[in-house]
């Protein structure tokens, strides 16, 4: 009986051991990318898209380099649907990592995800990365240590736009009298630029018209008729899923040219365009991506993982499309994060809090995007403490009835315009909540 | 075996006015509430109190405010979001234009703007019943949602119509951490409950009941039908309020009108059908029952079942299991899970000599 005892203790012991020594096992090396995708739902396209490429991008560093200096990078998704409360609930569970190896960064894809998850990522020191999208205030490093909006926030949006359409009408001083209308989603992403539209009408004395569509958005008709009558010069979309093809047909309809509406950066993938046939042909939009699958880094990925069936689209016909680009653009920089903390910290798995420096001191110039094999892809930024955007600049791309064609180099915005406006918001939030904002000449 | 109630009289009528009448359940009473306390804080994780404690929590009340005035009083309503979210943005407003107001008085401020609203558009009950009082609740969750959409100063001037929560401070202490949030919630949850199971056992929860079942009947004997059915809805329109600032303020902390949509109204409507209309507990168990199977289903998807279904597949499953859950229940036990666990205890107190 003893000695049976003894075989059992034993036995406990070993598997006890085994399992700890598979544990550590895991965790020796990787990097754990927590994805909150959604694959269902009404935003399934943006969804499956952006995910398909970020994962096919981690992926091709897994296949082509091993990971990061030996460090192999790790996912698992969690579906929100876009739903908020379901987005919160994934974080909550992924955040903690996977079988040992951290977290780097979030990127949930969402704005309302990102504002309930923002002050969690903040006091978890967990990056919450809001790619063209999120709180415009968090570019403001000082107060939103955690969070970044990278490459665009929406107020450089429009204001590039505004400079686009400067440009086209011979110089900025030129917009003076000139009439543009803004066709904006009733929600809170579509009335976020408004003042920003309003500050720019006064600066540069155009007219502004302020349309709303309400959600979903898939009846124009009053809006494209006061548009007729009122005859401006552009119109601005600032759509959002089926009210994109919705505006663009309406517009033919009420006999407005197409190749004066320019889309947001929202309503300038494939699936607003394609949806609304003809009427789309000569639709305007800006992009922080050109699609396409000539860039260095979309032929490796498709040699490394789609060609070796790894690759994670289910319709391999949307690799290159405009949400997949960004995905694999969101890869790019979510790697170079890694990449520059672990120079710092150490070649192994990193906190979130370290892959934060990584996010805080990424730098892309010419050189490091060819390197990357994103030149042309990614547009070059640099980001520090005060400033989590980076970029701020976008390309213009038309619709010629099949895909999009780049018509313009990059357009900055006016970013020193909107710095005192981001400030104040971002000061206004320090003080609702009790911040001390960071003091950035102190950061290394 | 479980349940021997023999042997226990009430000697006095405050016994015999007692909510729980057994010495059994009131213990089982205090012990819930000794590990809800005393031990959840403790042993919880952040994961336990952020996704499954808290909107349990809300979702339960927000179930009773419903459960009052569909399940007690007997008037339909698909307006229970749009209540939610005047609570949640009063809560907040309020916390604006009264600077230093204390944050649980905000919470009841919030649910007392809510119930004003809700006795607006519970006078139509007066006239019509039954799915055309549905469709006049309905037109309150779309205006609602337009009006905090449309007007910037309900959201503090912020054009994006998103509102954030205030420091979660009580008396000088911070509850912003997930365990103090679970704290503050529970706190604000159970008195509400107690004052809801109370009331059902008083005149007017009699009063509602009388008009539920015949509301000429209930006229006919006496009853003031103007003043019960509005009180249901300033009541239950209350407990939302309560209920959407806690969503708002110590769930998830952010929130946009958006968030209160009509699927919210819905979520709610489904808590109590599954829990059990016309029951306290119902509540609790439809809520416990809303939150968890989506998880489950969804850590199944990720765990058990990868590699079997795509990705993203089990979760359109999921909606075809609610949906059929939700005509199972309608058609053979419309009292819900509530009854159920009626039936199990009536079962448990013969065993195990069943005949």
């Amino acid at each position: 009986m003893k000695n049976h005892l003894h075989t059992l203790k034993g036995a406990v012991v070993l598997a006890l051991g085994l399992a700890a020594a598979s544990a550590t096992a895991q965790a020796g090396g990787e990097q754990y990318f927590p994805l909150q995708s959604y694959r269902v739902g009404p935003y399934a396209a943006g969804g499956t898209g952006f995910f398909g490429g970020f994962i096919d991008y981690l992926q091709y560093v897994n296949l082509k380099e091993g990971g990061v200096n030996g460090v192999k990078l790790t996912w698992s998704e969690c579906e929100t649907e876009y739903v908020v409360e379901k987005g919160v609930e994934c974080y909550e569970r992924l955040k903690k990592g996977l079988n040992g190896a951290p977290a780097a960064a979030t990127n949930p894809l969402s704005v309302g995800i990102a504002y309930a998850t923002l002050e969690r990522s903040t006091a978890d020191k967990l990056p919450l990365i809001t790619i063209n999208h999120g709180r415009t205030d968090s570019t403001d490093g000082s107060v939103f240590p955690y969070v970044f909006p990278l490459q665009l926030n929406p107020y450089s949006e429009v204001s590039a736009i505004i400079n686009y359409i400067g440009q086209k009408s011979g110089g900025l001083a030129k917009l003076k009298g000139k009439k543009i209308a803004v066709l904006y989603h009733g929600s809170p992403y579509g009335k976020e630029t408004n003042p920003i539209l309003e500050l720019l009408s006064k600066k540069y004395g155009f007219q502004l018209v302020s349309l709303e569509v309400p959600h979903p958005g898939n009846e124009q008709q009053s809006q494209w008729l006061t548009i007729r009558q009122q005859k401006p010069d552009w119109v601005i979309l600032r759509g959002w899923g089926v009210m994109n093809p919705v505006a663009l047909k309406t517009a033919q309809k009420t006999g407005y040219p197409a190749d004066h509406i320019i889309g947001n950066i929202w309503s300038n993938s494939e699936e607003d365009a394609a949806p609304a046939g003809a009427a789309a042909k000569g639709f305007i939009s800006i992009t922080t991506h050109p699609s396409g699958t000539q860039f260095p880094v979309l032929q490796g990925i498709k040699k490394t993982v789609l060609d070796a069936g790894k690759g994670n689209l289910a319709d391999a016909k949307r690799f290159g499309t405009v949400y997949y680009n960004l995905g694999v653009v969101n890869g790019i920089l979510n790697v170079e994060a890694v990449r520059l903390a672990q120079a710092k910290f150490g070649k192994k798995p990193l906190t979130g809090e370290q892959v934060r420096w990584g996010f805080e001191h990424l730098h892309f110039d010419d050189k490091r995007l060819k390197e990357v094999g994103a030149l042309g892809l990614l547009q070059p930024l640099q980001l520090s403490c005060a400033d989590h955007e980076g970029g701020g600049a976008v390309r213009f791309q038309q619709w010629d009835g099949q895909q999009w064609k780049v018509i313009s180099p990059w357009v900055q915005a006016d970013r020193k315009l909107l710095r005192p406006i981001i400030e104040d918001s971002s000061h206004k939030y320090a003080k609702e909540k009790g911040i001390t904002p960071r003091d950035c000449s102190k950061e290394s | 075996m479980f349940y021997q109630e023999s042997g226990q009289f009430s000697t006095r009528y405050r016994q015999d006015g007692r909510a729980l009448r057994l010495w059994q359940q009131r213990a089982a009473l205090w012990a819930l509430l000794l590990l809800a306390f005393g031990l959840l804080p403790f042993i919880g994780n952040d994961y336990w109190f952020s996704a499954i404690l808290i909107p349990f929590l809300v979702l339960s009340l927000a179930g009773l405010g419903l459960n009052l005035l569909t399940g007690y009083a007997g008037q339909l309503s698909l307006g229970s979001a749009a209540f939610m979210a005047v609570g949640a943005f009063a809560s907040y407003k309020l916390q604006f234009l009264l600077p230093g107001l204390p944050l649980l008085l905000s919470f009841v401020a919030g649910g007392v703007v809510a119930a004003a609203v809700g006795v607006v558009f519970g006078l139509p009950s007066l006239r019509i019943k039954g799915f055309y009082l549905l469709v006049s609740t309905l037109a309150a969750q779309f205006f609602v949602e337009w009006l905090l959409t449309k007007f910037a100063w309900f959201s503090n001037g912020n054009e994006s119509g998103v509102i954030t929560a205030p420091p979660l401070l009580v008396a000088g202490h911070d509850f912003g951490s997930p365990a103090g949030r679970y704290l503050l919630t529970l706190s604000v949850v159970l008195p509400l409950f107690v004052l809801a199971a109370n009331l059902v056992r008083s005149s007017l929860g009699r009063n509602w009941m009388a008009v539920r079942d015949m509301d000429t009947a209930a006229a006919v004997i006496g009853i003031p039908i103007l003043r019960t059915k509005l009180l249901a809805f300033a009541i239950s329109s209350f407990i939302l309020g309560v209920a959407g600032s806690l969503w708002a303020f110590t769930y998830l902390g952010t929130v946009e009108p958006h968030g209160f949509d009509l699927s919210r109204s819905f979520q709610v409507l489904f808590i109590i059908i599954l829990g059990g209309m016309g029951s306290i507990l119902g509540n609790f168990l439809g809520a416990a029952f809303i939150v968890l199977l989506p998880i489950v289903l969804s850590i199944l998807s990720g765990t058990l079942l990868s590699g079997v279904l795509p990705a993203g597949q089990l979760e359109n499953l999921q909606k075809i299991i609610f949906g059929v859950l939700i005509i199972l229940f309608l058609i053979k036990e419309p009292d819900g899970l509530a009854r159920l666990w009626q039936g199990w205890r009536a079962r448990a107190r013969l065993w195990p000599l069943r005949f």
